[in-house]
């Protein structure tokens, strides 16, 4: 992120942070960082030196002023070829010598369409006008600097350096590091919906120092400044320091920046201090607008375009050279060649090069103008019918599908391959414990099994309750309600115990732990264990508790609920006078210097208060609420810890055992991931109740131990690199500073603790643990439970302290943070014990196997990319039917690029010897660019590939034959993959294969992938909405996709390739007609239509009907789409538009305006009829020729269809008969006066209108009938199924599919095995050379249903591992997992 | 890693302090509309369900053609009014520059148009610095052979026939759109200051003796402006009323046509050609449509024969959804 800092500006930072951050420096400039001061008056000079270049807080996001609308929003229509096109025309046509039509009438249509545009562009605009003021006059309380104190001021007016001072749910004005929060911790909550759309709260910190003031902040005596970061958009990010006036630096973070956008929840009141403002918020850089995306079908009429060009060129050309033949004969035919005003006669040369432009001006309909704009407006309406399903309308969360992408819903009906997130997408993302293992014991909870399938079969219940709970108590808050439920719905928080574990609790004692330094040779070592383990599910997470009554309070103090809640006030105030007892944020404690200005006594307390914890084991600090908020600090630990020996029971008796259940279950817990919820219900049920959690302090009910309070030392959140995340805490029995880890397996068996030669058998006991807890896994895993493992380590003070300065540093550079971050949890998170795993269930979601079972019969081949382990993904592959049984399955696991090439070659030679028997794949391997879907019922095969194998398939060299193996597998299943790798595997096969991709997801690890893909769907679930963000299309459940794709995308692709064909065809036939006129009139340029005429009907009388079309047209209904998947294959083939298809629909066109034009030529040959007389029944014919086209191609018909179709006619002829009886000398020289009338009296222009109709569309309709009758395609014979009655129905389709089989076995072995022979890639010589060369292990971990392939596979595997054999184990903590089979 | 935030989330998003109470559930309305379910006519084109089609256009197009077709052919007999034309072939009536060489406005006798013709006319605008009426390359290229036919009677002294020049033009250009500049003074006064086309022999105003017919008015004019559809053309001359029901028009016997010729066509390959002809309700006399709408009859009809042999063998395949390639 910093690669282009000067290197000065590093060394300075490095610098100062490695000398204790005391270093006198002036003011840096402002240069590449941002230096903010107070807006005040002492610092005057320096503000304005330095904040003149800031943006204030007023925003615009309008891309027009009043002033600018018209040319700016001219220029960026220009932007499109199309409108440049046309203007070009349009000016070509001021030319005198070549003007074809009056000047003002070419300009029409462009300035139709361009008004078109604008209107709509000015009235979004104008609609972001609106808010933008709206929002720009919004209050807030900012510092005034006259009257010394907070006045109301408008959003608009904020500048950086500017107090602001919030109260609760309030929104935050503009990006500003906290400096004050009435919450007594220093924290303050923000909720971020209106940024990420997630709803759970997130936790911001006051900046080290001004936590421990005890009063508001006074913007008066504030002279620090604060220095950081240029504006950028990460939101994830933010660094920087504030310096005190003393020199003094402290780091600031992004746990100190409060959000413009965000609401401040939870917290009375905020003070902070703008560092950007208006446009420089982070929330206004992301807001980088919708993206625009191409479709495949726009781009394949793009494509068509230019073949229009090309023939209006050659039409041009004909003219011209025509023009100038003819004029050559009459060059002094005065007649004809009609002089120059000057008198002087053209050269028939310059005559056809002028002819040129005059037909590219005539002809120019030929390029459909209004093709773009129909486009948009089709697929405006298909938005709207996508989002009008109510199919897709889900109760429970009480949302529909969401189209964020307005332009490429055609893309939905060819979607050739899908890539799937597995959790949260194919899964609830409900996590339901399911069982543990502690101390190598498994504990299979069958009674929790038991409950949880009666859950399965009454779902709906489960999710209600929350919501209902939540209702009513809040305005604005419980607008999210039905969402929060989904998180503690009661099959996730009603446990059942375990009887074995719960008997196992019953050994547990406080007695344990008091005599801990002589029982540790004989310890019940297993029940420390169990204790360790679910003291670790309760605290090791960030789980916030607040009680349902109050949605967002959180819950402090347990004892709070034995006392006589009388109002939120009283609590507040309660919650103000406990604050003082807080405990020191882990800086503090690091031995460094406490911030000047705060008092001396209050590090003395600080230490008193810890030393007090060591003599308290049982803690209860809540039991004198009434206690002064500033009294003698000694004397209130003391008091404390009087208290705290026989406290427990005096005030708070009944917060015991028997009195914590009930509240227990009155508490709300509110986690980042369902994960740690689900653990920390399952701790609850084993009464280890996680009470309150605050930034210092963690309390946890355990029953048979009493209420504890762990002081929190620290927390290291998870990432998804370390996948883990840690707390540091001191325990109150043993007062040890101890780690919790939890994590992934295979991260935390590789972090345990080596071996530490002075305790060699409980090493030893370690390693049976070890060994039996992996086996455990392994056993949850294959059932495809979500598996994680719990470690803690022991740390001597000493060691605590010496991690955390460094740490520190870490946390306070600007510059690396993230590495240094990174790199300090690696020195914490070592030499862990291992307590034990935990299994958590994630069901499917409903409807989800059928949904994939019908999308595979769809043709789509789908791959699931799951950060889970390969058990785990290999069940659900087989749960969700992505997998059936009876597929061969493939598994790449390998721990070296030559051993994965081998491996892989292994595989495709296996998969191509079974491929001869099906000739169709045998083309496979070459062509990679060609690569059909080797539908081939016989041989299905599954390929798994992990993690760290899959980088290798990705790099360069290996990519192809991974991109050829996949191709035989029907699902991939990517396992412990990281969003990189997912978004690159993504790439991979959509850069390489040319296809369709689709990606579907629902967390913020989905999002690469998302917007990598052609469409990218997101799951509005519970991990937030960053993945609805970024996607095109957001669902919110799984199941959708089926109809999603299957029906719309069928309809759309249909829709609107055959609206695009359309109106090719029909600008094609029309323009015809004007040049085969050019035949008669010696090329010279003559219309035989007015233009006006000319001009409407493209514009007026022909354009409402395609549209309408390609918003209704149906044709094949949606419950048979749904029914027969296999029709979905006709979009990923294009076929409805198919190059070919195009040039069939010119050559059609090209055959109806010979009709259209020589009928009424013949009928009217030598007669006396004028020009523009012998033009109109030409325009009637085309006209009902055009309309009746579309009905022909229409599958069915409604009145909508009929009405625009009838009003179209009418409107025609109306617009004739007007304009023939008001037009008397108008419009020269084409001159309309009468004609229309006069036609309408003569039979014979019935006659001849009929006439050319028939014979213009009698080839195209007998060729549908005989492809109706003969050779009707899988979407005409669907269509009977609509006929059908119901019975008739299932019949039908019973037969349907028996002939598909049928039908598929007869054309493989009909299909000659052609290319077979010699074109197998190279793989047998470089699998031969990766055996010899193998320096690491090659492992194929073939599942039982690898039947004989395994034959193959152990050959190599067993030869590669005798060369890896002792390269493995040198490798220390190598995952275990890698067994040979 | 970059994020897109639309405008409208953004600002959506922003002040969620809006109270909930009228919350609008995203449910979509379950209409036949919005659910796509709008009743619909569902054509299904196969052999079987088109098959009366074809007849039926088979059944009505024959007989109109041979309807047609008698009528055309009918035309000869000269009987009724007798038209008579002049036919030009290969004159390009209809090229473009010479199409928009006119000025209508000073046809319909505005007064500023006759004096300052528009640009259009060019080169045939002014003349000797005086404006051209009518301008244009259209009136200066009129046809202006005289034409009549005299009757050979048995006394070979020829009788002329009595054609008339009135009624041969549309009447809505003879009376809406062609008028002569306004005034109570003769034509000439009217036309004062203007030049008659390089072309011509005479002024506008000296076309015809008759007044109603003269200057802008005069019908022959009005037909030549009428600009032609293709090269080759006829335009209507003159016009033989039947004098009686009794007698033919132009009863048979010899006739002396007499041309005055003044309209050379030699130089562009063109032909002139006069054609005495009677109008039938379809116009001149023209078999094309007849024998189109035969033709076209017949095959429908031979197409509804094959697609009945079609149906026949696929009955069973095209009504229901059984179809097993």
């Amino acid at each position: 992120a910093s690669g282009d800092r000067d290197d000065d500006g590093r060394c300075n930072y490095s610098s100062l942070l490695a000398c204790g951050a005391k270093s006198s420096r002036s003011p840096r400039p402002a240069g590449r960082h941002r230096v903010v001061v107070p807006h005040l008056w002492p610092f005057r000079d320096e503000y304005e030196k330095l904040s003149g270049a800031y943006v204030n807080n007023r925003i615009r996001t309008t891309k027009y002023t009043l002033l600018n609308f018209v040319p700016r929003n001219l220029f960026e229509q220009f932007h499109r070829a199309a409108n440049l096109y046309f203007l070009f025309l349009v000016v070509l046509n001021w030319v005198p010598l070549v003007e074809a039509f009056q000047k003002e009438i070419t300009m029409l249509p462009l300035v139709v369409v361009l008004t078109i545009i604008a209107i709509k562009d000015g009235l979004e605009d104008y609609r972001k006008y609106k808010i933008d003021k709206q929002i720009n006059n919004l209050v807030t309380k900012v510092y005034s600097r006259k009257e010394k104190k907070y006045i109301d001021q408008c959003w608009k007016d904020v500048t950086v350096g500017d107090f602001i001072r919030l109260s609760c749910n309030e929104v935050i004005p503009a990006d500003m590091v906290l400096l004050f929060s009435t919450d007594p911790d220093g924290i303050c909550h923000i909720e971020t919906s209106g940024l990420d759309g997630e709803s759970n709260l997130k936790q911001r910190q006051v900046v080290r120092g001004h936590a421990e003031q005890d009063s508001e902040v006074d913007p008066e005596k504030f002279s620090s400044r604060i220095e950081c970061e240029s504006p950028n958009n990460d939101l994830n990010r933010f660094r920087g320091f504030l310096e005190h006036s003393n020199k003094e630096r402290v780091g600031l973070s992004k746990e100190n920046l409060l959000l413009r956008g965000c609401t401040i929840r939870n917290t009375e009141a905020v003070v902070g201090i703008v560092v950007y403002a208006g446009h420089e918020t982070k929330a206004m850089l992301n807001n980088s607008g919708p993206r625009y995306k191409r479709s495949k079908l726009e781009r394949r009429a793009n494509t068509d375009v230019l073949w229009c060009v090309l023939l209006l060129v050659i039409m041009c050309l004909t003219g011209a050279v025509g023009h100038g033949i003819w004029l050559s004969r009459y060059e002094h035919i005065l007649f004809f060649n009609i002089p120059e005003p000057d008198g002087h006669i053209i050269s028939p040369v310059l005559a056809g090069f002028y002819m040129f432009w005059t037909m590219i001006i005539l002809l120019q309909v030929l390029i459909p103008i209004s093709l773009y704009v129909s486009i948009e407006i089709v697929k405006l309406g298909q938005i709207y019918f996508i989002q009008s399903d109510v199919d897709f309308y889900n109760e429970k969360m009480d949302s529909t599908v969401q189209c964020r992408s307005l332009n490429i819903a055609e893309d939905l009906g060819q979607i050739q391959y899908l890539f799937s997130d597995k959790t949260g997408t194919l899964t609830e993302n409900k996590m339901v414990f399911r069982r543990c293992s502690v101390a190598g014991f498994d504990y299979c909870h069958e009674e929790n099994a038991r409950r949880l399938e009666s859950y399965q079969d009454d779902d709906d219940r489960a999710d209600a309750p929350g919501g209902a709970a939540l209702g009513g108590r809040r305005g604005s808050g419980d607008v999210r309600g039905p969402r929060q439920a989904a998180f503690s719905s009661p099959m996730e928080t009603d446990v059942v115990p375990d009887t074995r574990l719960l008997d196992k609790f019953s050994q547990i004692t406080p007695q344990l732990f008091t005599p801990l330094e002589e029982t540790i040779q004989n310890p019940p070592l297993e029940t420390l264990c169990i204790i360790d383990f679910f003291i670790a599910l309760a605290i090791c997470n960030t789980v916030v508790v607040s009680a349902p009554n109050q949605p967002r309070q959180k819950i402090r103090r347990p004892s709070l609920s034995g006392m006589p809640i009388r109002s939120l006030e009283e609590i507040k105030n309660l919650f103000q006078r406990l604050s003082v007892r807080r405990s020191s944020s882990p800086s503090l404690s690091s031995g460094k210097e406490p911030p000047s200005g705060v008092p001396n006594a209050f590090v003395s307390r600080l230490s008193l208060f810890s030393r007090a914890k060591l003599t308290s084991p049982v803690e209860e600090e809540g039991s004198r609420p009434s206690e002064s908020p500033v009294g003698a600090s000694s004397s209130v630990c003391c008091t404390e810890t009087k208290r705290g020996n026989g406290g427990a029971g005096v005030t708070n008796g009944q917060v015991g055992p028997a009195a914590g259940q009930p509240l227990a279950s009155s508490l709300c817990y509110e986690a980042e991931s369902p994960d740690e919820a689900a653990l920390v219900y399952a701790a609850r049920a084993y009464r280890c109740t996680l009470q309150a959690r605050t930034p210092e302090q963690v309390m946890v009910d355990f029953a048979a131990l009493g209420p504890l309070t762990f002081q929190l030392l620290h927390i290291l959140p998870f990432d998804s690199v370390r996948k883990r995340m840690s707390v540091v805490v001191r325990h109150p029995l043993s007062n040890q500073v101890v780690v919790y880890t939890k994590g992934a397996d295979s991260v935390i068996m590789e972090l345990l603790s080596a071996a530490s030669p002075e305790e060699a058998s409980l090493e030893k006991h370690q390693l049976t643990i070890r060994e039996k807890t992996q086996k455990h896994l392994d056993d949850y895993a294959k059932q495809g439970l979500r598996t994680l493992c719990v470690a803690k380590k022991v740390m001597s003070d000493t060691e605590y302290a010496e991690w955390l300065r460094n740490h520190f540093l870490a946390e306070t550079s600007i510059d690396n943070r993230e590495e240094l971050l990174l790199e300090s949890a690696m020195r914490l998170e070592n030499k862990l014990t291992l307590l034990g795993a935990t299994g958590i269930e994630d069901r499917l979601q409903e409807g989800v196997p059928e949904s994939i079972e019908a999308l595979h019969k769809a043709g789509i081949k789908i791959w699931m990319l799951t950060g889970d382990k390969q058990e785990t993904a290999i069940n659900i592959a087989y749960a969700c039917k992505l997998l059936e049984p009876e597929d061969k399955l493939f598994i790449l696991n390998t721990q070296s690029k030559d051993a994965c090439e081998m491996l892989m070659s292994t595989i495709l030679k296996e998969l191509q010897k079974k491929g001869q028997a099906c000739p169709k794949q045998a083309s496979l391997s070459v062509d990679l660019l060609q690569l059909p879907a080797p539908q081939d019922s016989e041989l299905r095969a599954g390929l798994i590939i992990t993690g760290k194998t899959l980088e290798f398939a990705l790099q360069e060299s290996l990519q192809r034959q991974f991109l050829e193996l996949t191709s035989w597998c029907q699902a991939v299943v990517c396992c412990r993959a990281t969003p990189l790798q997912k978004s690159e595997v993504v790439k991979l096969v959509r850069g390489h294969l040319q296809v369709m991709t689709l990606a579907i997801g629902d967390g913020a690890n989905d999002v690469s992938m998302i917007q990598v893909a052609d469409i990218g769907i997101g799951v509005s679930g519970q991990e937030g909405m960053q993945a609805v963000m970024a996607s095109d299309f957001a669902v919110s459940q799984f199941r959708h996709l089926s109809k999603l794709l299957l029906v719309h995308g069928h309809w759309c692709y249909t829709r609107l390739s055959n609206m695009i064909l359309y109106f090719f065809y029909k600008n094609v036939a029309y323009v015809n007609l004007l040049f085969w006129y050019q035949f008669f009139c010696g090329f010279s340029g003559t219309s035989m239509t007015d233009y006006w005429v000319l001009i409407f009907f493209n514009l007026l009388f022909t354009s409402a009907p395609p549209v309408i079309y390609g918003v209704l047209e149906k044709d094949v209904s949606a419950e048979t789409l749904m029914q027969l998947p296999e029709l979905y294959k006709n979009g990923q083939k294009s076929e409805a538009y198919l190059p070919l298809t195009f040039w069939i629909t010119l050559l059609d066109a090209f055959y109806q305006s010979l009709v259209c034009f020589f009928v009424p030529f013949f009928t009217y040959r030598g007669s006396d009829i004028d020009i523009f007389t012998f033009g109109n029944p030409l325009n009637t014919a085309a006209l009902f020729i055009i309309l009746l086209h579309l009905v022909i191609e229409s599958k069915s018909l409604t009145w909508i269809h009929m009405l625009v179709i009838v009003s179209s006619v009418v409107s025609y002829f109306l617009f004739a008969l007007a304009f023939g009886a008001l037009c008397v000398t108008c419009n020269p020289p084409s001159n309309p006066y009468w004609i229309m009338q006069e036609h309408m009296l003569d039979p014979v222009f019935y006659l001849v209108c009929v006439l050319t109709t028939c014979v213009a569309l009698l080839p195209r309709f007998v060729y549908r009938v005989l492809q109706g009758s003969l050779f009707p395609s899988p979407i005409l014979r669907a269509k009977h199924f609509d006929r059908l009655t119901p019975e008739e129905r299932t019949e039908a389709l019973k037969k349907w599919r028996r002939a598909g089989k049928m039908d598929q076995v007869t054309s493989k072995h009909a299909e000659p095995s052609a290319d077979q022979t010699g074109r197998r890639p190279p793989s047998g010589p470089s699998a031969v050379f990766a055996m010899r060369a193998a320096t690491s292990c090659a492992v194929g971990q073939g599942d039982t249903s690898v039947c004989e392939t395994a034959l193959d596979l152990r050959c190599s595997d067993t030869e590669a591992s005798q060369v890896a054999g002792p390269q493995k184990t040198k490798k220390a903590g190598s995952p275990p997992s890698l067994k040979l089979k | 890693m970059a994020m897109n935030y639309n405008s409208k989330d953004e600002v959506d998003g922003g002040p969620p302090c809006a109270p909930g109470g009228t919350a609008k559930t995203p449910r979509p309305d379950n209409t036949a509309f919005k659910q796509q379910r709008l009743p619909a006519w569902q054509p299904i084109l196969t052999a079987g369900t088109v098959l009366p089609t074809f007849f039926i256009i088979g059944l009505i197009f024959i007989p109109i053609g041979i309807g047609i077709f008698v009528t055309s052919n009918n035309i000869r007999e000269i009987e009724g009014n007798v038209f008579m034309y002049y036919a030009l072939s290969n004159f390009y009536q209809n090229h473009r520059r010479y199409v928009k060489s006119r000025d209508d406005s000073q046809l319909n006798g505005d007064s500023s148009a006759l004096l300052n013709p528009s640009k259009e006319c060019e080169p045939y605008r002014r003349n000797e610095d005086k404006p051209i009426a009518p301008c244009g390359a259209i009136a200066n290229s009129m046809f202006n052979d005289t034409l009549e036919l005299f009757l050979m009677g048995n006394d070979s002294y020829p009788t002329p026939i009595t054609l008339k020049k009135k009624s041969i033009a549309w009447w809505t250009d003879k009376n809406v759109k062609f008028r002569n500049p306004p005034g109570e003074e003769s034509l000439e006064e009217r036309f004062k200051g203007t030049t008659k086309p390089v072309n011509w022999l005479n002024p506008v105003y000296m076309l015809d003796s008759d007044p109603d017919n003269n200057g802008f008015i005069n019908e022959d004019f009005i037909v030549w402006m009428r600009t032609a559809a293709l090269p080759n053309f006829r335009k209507l001359y003159r016009l033989i009323e039947r004098k009686s029901d009794l007698h033919p028009t132009l009863p048979a016997g010899r006739y002396y046509l007499n041309i005055t010729y003044n309209y050379p066509v030699h130089s562009f390959d063109g032909r002139k050609r006069m054609i005495l002809s009677t109008i039938s309700w379809m116009g001149g006399k023209n078999p094309f449509l007849g024998i189109a709408y035969i033709a076209i009859g017949s095959i429908s009809f031979f197409l509804g024969v094959v697609l009945l042999v079609i149906n026949h063998k696929y009955r069973n395949s095209s009504n229901t959804a059984d179809i097993t390639i």
